[in-house]
Formats: structure tokens, C-alpha cells, sequence
């Protein structure tokens, strides 16, 4: 499914708070139709990157292009055009805590796709039973919600306009493995029904085994690499090297193995 | 380009899929019927451009979950990708039977809802008992330990609910002392009395208005702040986090602010007195003419009981609005809304229970004859 079209470019990124540089001369880019994972220590500025390139956070200098646009010279217009065309699913899940799991899914086909209620609601039902939840909870609050629950409504909201590209901040975090790996399998299928291309921040090496195309390290204020998962794990870092031959990661190795990814 | 379905007819039915089946087409979408869904044989999706979940829901619409189910492994022209997404889409949808409950509106909710509001707000009253004990016990508890006193929370919270508030207290009860003085001097100037209006000043702030209006307002700044502040920390688990290592809630929020404002609110309450007094004052001067001197010698002349009847309900005024403001924090239910509630509610409780209690008070003290 991969192809080498660019959906996002990043160029010489740097972000800064006060004396404290997160990103220096950052690159990357993501092609359309693949996952990419996204690593790298706590604190390296995963969730900056992501920030930045949904546009919630102007970085200090650097440029990004999304779809082929430079997202910090648009004007306010088509930069909210292009924002239905990506989908966020937030860490700790950002509903609306006043809105119920179906309000939430609703409320963004009906802004942007003009529908009507009753319409948006059968959309919203489809999406929910797609990510696995239970038909009852529809009508919960989020504060009703276990965690798992939380973020399978928070990804019903984040492909409510059925966008291009998905950005999820450590989805699988908080869930039990089945459920992770549910949540792993559930990603593939979408991205191959739709050509989905997805932005993947996780600490879950299971998840970077199961669904990812290409894995990006983080390290040293930037990218360190971004290749397929066996050339990254090759790479003569450190930090990759403690990430990937660490217990963890070998354990999650020898389970992809098994399963003969 | 029309993005549409067609029944061909013959031994085996088959539905023609053509055109973008997407979300900007949704609505477009909806208008087609099918007359009967159950003769679908086959479906033939060769013209079908672009598949989203809104085309999914369409057609799950259209055809119901089971037979999508039975059709899509047949279906032509579909990718296996599109048919692994319709079938996901599928069984989830058939899985999910029931459907969400009836909603309508039955003869007699109105007369529920009015018993519901009832017992709720008997269920407050007796909320509030609760806690007011509650703390009381803790206090008690706290006072016998003095090692256990809060100090530096306790010296936080007066400043912001009483220092911070002294500005706004002092012009407030100014201005109304000021229009008091007006009042007084409009009608009394009708039988050549205006020299009382020194006397209508200071008995209403003394008695009256300085108290209640230091109170209202410490109602309306403070109760809201209390509500927001521990509700916020019920939403992020803050309580508790509390409660599980081992400390009481009540002991290190409540009694700190509960305790802050039974000191601040007298003297908040003489602030308010000395501040509408001088309200009265500059009005007399100005446009009574009558001296400054002749001024303070007739205040001078009130006797002080009616300062300390005004004084005395600031403690129990300040025990009402800390422990409203505290107890709707804890009632506050995870989400942005139920804050959003029990904040206002805070103010209104606050404030209705200060001049409930103030009438009440003033009616005691008049026919004890005080």
C-alpha cells in the first residue's frame, strides 16, 4: 500500500521552551498509506512533534508541509480545511466530558459535513461499533468510561470525517494486551480499507512490531532514524540498542517472529 | 458524476454500486430506497470510485447487517481491503442489537421530575448536615492537636478570600452607603429631618448592610472559588489521591478555608460598616451640609450593640458560604458541565441562605427587643 507520495514533510524543525531546545533541525517525512511509529525516550518531544504538525503549537523556526502545503503560510481559512483532512486521537482522550460518546462523534459531522442529526447519529452508531464498542455505550458519559473504552471513543471521534491521515498520541497506553492488540489489528484494517496514513507516537513495542511500516527514532533534539523496523533495529545507537535488545524488546521480537511477521 | 445504486433485475438480482461513496455525499446517499432488500443476489461495486464509512453506512442502512454480511465475501469489483472494512462494519453493526432506549417524552414524566426535584433537594439539605458534622468532628479533632494546624494553607486562603477581597468590599459598600445617604436625605427633607440621615447610615451598615452586603459578596467571589478549585481536583483524582495516602480531605481543604473565612469575614464585615459609613459621610458633607465633626459626634452617639449584632452573624454567614462552596466541590461528577453546575449552584445557595438567614436574624433580634 505504500506509496512514495509525501503526505507530511518536515524540514529543519526546531522547537524551543525558554532555554530548553526540544527539536533541532528536525526532518521527516511520512509517505501516504503507511504507519508510522513514532519512538523514542520520555521527554524527547514526541507529543511536540505531533502538536506541531497538527498546527496546535507554532514551532520556533523549521518549515512543515502538509499535503503538499506549507501549513505555517496558509491563511486561517485553508488551514481549517485542511485540518478535516486529519484526525487526532489525544493521550489521555479529550472528549467532551459534556457530551455523550455518541454527541462526541456526531458533533464534527455535523459542523463540517453539514448533516443533520438523525443522520450523524447512524454514521456515529457505525463508527462506534467499528472500534469495538459496545452499542450501550453510546449513551455514556466520558466519565462513565474505563480507559480502554475511553480511547476506542476518542478514535470513533478522530475518523468521525473519515480523514486522510490519523495522529495518535500513545493510543495502546492503558490498555490490556488483548485489547492493544485488537486495537493494533483494527488500525491495519482501517488504514487498508482507506489508504489511511497513519502518525503513530507509542511506547508499545508490540505495536511497533504488529502494525508498523516504518518506525522513527527520536533522539538528540531529532530524528535519528526512520526506516523499516529491522534496519532501525540494526542501527549503532545506544538508546535504540537498549530500546530493542532490552528484555522488552526482545520478548516483543520473538513474539512477531512466532506469529511469522 | 452520480453516485448512485441500481437493482438489475433477473434470476439473480444484482446491486450496481457507481460513483464516490462518501462522506460529502452522505446526504445525497440517504435519498435512495431499496424496495427489497432481501432479493439482493450479488453485489457488483466495478464502478464504485471511493469507499468511506459513511458508503459503509449507507449500505448497511440499505441492506441491514446480516445480508451485507452473507453478500460481501461474493461481492465483485470490491478490493479485499474494502470487504475486510464492510464485513468489520458488518458484524460489529449485527453484534450491536438492541439499539438505544426509548426516549419518549410519557404523561406523568413532568410530575416525576417535580418528585425528583423534591427528594433532591431534601437529599441536599440533609448532604449538607452531614457534612457540616463531618467537619465539625475534624475540626474538633484538629483543634486538640495543635501540631496538626494548617498554618500556612490557613494564612493562603485568607489572603485570597479576605486581603484580596478588601478592595472591592470597601468601594461596594461606599458607593451604597453613599446612595443610602441620598435615600435618606430625599425623603427626609419632606419634614426638615434630614440631620437623621447620619442616623439611617449608620444603623443600616452597622446592624444591617455592611455584614450582609461583605457576605454576598464573599458569597459570589469565595463560594465559586471553593467549588472550582476542589471540583477541578475531583475531576483529576486529586481527592483521591489524598485519601489513599492517608490524609483527610477534609482536615487539609476544608477546615483551612472553612477557618479562613470565620476570621475574615468580620473583619471584612467592619470594613464594610467603616467604608459605608464614610459613603454617608462624604454624601452629608458634600450636599447635607452638615460638618464632618457633627457627622462623627452623631455616629458616635449609636450605641455600639448594634455594631456588634451586625458583627456577631459574620461567623455563622462565614461558616454557611465556606461549607456550600466546599461541599459542592466534592459533588462535582467528572466533566466540564457538572463544574460548571455546582459552581452557580455554590453562588445561589450561598447567597439565598445569607439573606435567608439574615431575615431571620433580624426578626430574632427585633423581638428580643436588642
Amino acid at each position: 500500500m505504500t506509496s512514495t507520495e509525501t503526505i507530511i514533510r518536515v524540514r529543519g524543525l526546531c522547537n524551543q521552551f525558554g532555554s530548553n531546545i526540544v527539536h533541532q533541525n528536525l526532518d521527516l517525512d511520512v509517505y501516504r498509506g503507511e504507519i508510522l511509529g513514532v519512538v523514542g525516550g520520555s521527554g524527547t518531544g514526541k507529543s511536540v512533534l505531533l502538536r506541531s504538525i497538527v498546527g496546535l503549537m507554532t514551532p520556533t523556526a523549521g518549515e512543515i508541509h502538509l499535503f503538499g502545503k506549507n501549513l505555517l503560510t496558509l491563511s486561517s481559512a485553508e488551514r481549517a480545511a485542511l485540518e478535516q483532512r486529519v484526525g487526532v486521537l489525544f493521550q489521555k482522550g479529550a472528549l467532551f466530558s459534556s457530551l455523550t460518546v455518541l454527541e462526541n462523534i456526531a458533533l464534527p459531522l455535523i459542523e463540517h459535513a453539514g448533516l443533520t442529526r438523525r443522520q450523524a447519529d447512524e454514521i456515529a452508531c457505525v463508527k462506534i461499533a467499528l472500534t469495538g464498542l459496545a452499542a450501550h455505550a453510546a449513551d455514556l458519559y466520558p466519565s462513565d468510561l474505563s480507559g480502554g473504552m475511553i480511547k476506542r471513543a476518542s478514535l470513533a471521534r478522530a475518523l468521525a470525517l473519515d480523514p486522510e491521515v490519523l495522529f495518535l498520541d500513545e493510543p495502546t497506553a492503558g490498555l490490556d494486551p488483548i485489547g492493544a492488540a485488537a486495537f493494533d489489528q483494527l488500525l491495519k484494517t482501517l488504514r487498508d480499507a482507506f489508504n489511511l496514513t497513519v502518525f503513530l507516537v507509542t511506547h508499545d513495542l508490540d505495536t511497533l512490531y504488529t502494525a508498523c511500516d516504518r518506525v522513527a527514532v527520536l533522539s538528540q533534539k531529532k530524528v535519528l532514524v526512520a526506516d523499516r523496523l529491522d534496519v532501525v533495529a540494526r542501527t549503532d545507537d545506544e538508546w535504540i540498542r537498549d530500546y530493542f535488545q532490552g528484555p522488552r524488546g526482545r520478548a516483543a521480537s520473538q513474539a512477531a517472529d512466532r506469529i511469522g511477521m | 458524476m452520480s453516485h448512485t445504486l441500481i437493482l438489475q433485475p433477473g434470476p439473480e438480482p444484482c446491486l450496481q454500486l457507481s460513483g464516490e461513496w462518501t462522506l460529502p455525499h452522505y446526504r445525497q446517499l440517504r435519498l435512495q430506497r431499496l424496495d427489497a432488500p432481501g432479493q439482493v443476489q450479488r453485489i457488483d461495486a466495478e464502478a464504485l470510485t471511493a469507499l468511506d464509512t459513511a458508503g459503509a453506512t449507507v449500505l448497511l442502512q440499505l441492506l441491514g447487517a446480516e445480508r451485507l454480511c452473507t453478500l460481501v465475501p461474493h461481492a465483485t469489483g470490491l478490493s479485499v481491503e474494502r470487504k475486510a472494512l464492510l464485513l468489520a462494519v458488518a458484524n460489529a453493526m449485527a453484534e450491536q442489537r438492541g439499539g438505544a432506549p426509548d426516549a419518549r417524552y410519557r404523561l406523568g414524566d413532568g410530575l416525576a421530575r417535580l418528585g425528583g426535584q423534591v427528594l433532591n433537594g431534601w437529599r441536599q439539605i440533609l448532604a449538607f448536615l452531614n457534612f457540616l458534622g463531618l467537619t465539625l468532628v475534624t475540626l474538633l479533632a484538629v483543634m486538640l492537636r495543635p501540631w496538626r494546624w494548617r498554618m500556612t494553607a490557613l494564612v493562603a486562603q485568607m489572603h485570597q478570600a479576605g486581603l484580596n477581597a478588601v478592595p472591592i468590599v470597601a468601594v461596594l459598600n461606599f458607593l451604597i452607603g453613599a446612595v443610602v445617604a441620598f435615600l435618606g436625605a430625599t425623603v427626609l427633607r419632606e419634614f426638615g429631618a434630614t440631620i437623621y440621615t447620619v442616623d439611617l447610615v449608620a444603623y443600616a451598615f452597622m446592624r444591617e448592610l455592611g455584614v450582609l452586603l461583605a457576605a454576598i459578596l464573599l458569597a459570589g467571589r469565595t463560594a465559586s472559588a471553593f467549588t472550582a478549585q476542589i471540583g477541578s481536583m475531583k475531576v483529576n483524582e486529586e481527592l483521591d489521591a489524598l485519601k489513599v495516602h492517608g490524609m483527610n480531605p477534609i482536615e487539609m481543604l476544608v477546615i483551612p478555608r472553612l477557618l479562613a473565612l470565620v476570621i475574615t469575614l468580620p473583619i471584612l464585615g467592619f470594613i464594610a460598616i467603616l467604608s459605608g459609613i464614610a459613603g454617608g459621610a462624604v454624601v452629608s458633607v458634600l450636599s447635607l451640609d452638615i460638618s464632618l465633626t457633627r457627622f462623627i459626634a452623631i455616629v458616635q452617639e449609636v450605641p455600639v450593640k448594634h455594631l456588634l449584632l451586625g458583627l456577631a452573624k459574620a461567623p455563622f454567614f462565614a461558616v454557611l458560604i465556606a461549607l456550600i462552596g466546599c461541599l459542592e466541590g466534592f459533588k462535582v461528577a467528572g466533566s466540564a458541565q457538572s463544574l460548571g453546575e455546582h459552581t452557580t449552584s455554590a453562588v445561589v445557595q450561598s447567597i439565598f441562605v445569607v439573606i435567608l438567614i439574615n431575615a431571620i436574624a433580624a426578626m430574632f433580634f427585633m423581638e428580643m427587643g436588642w
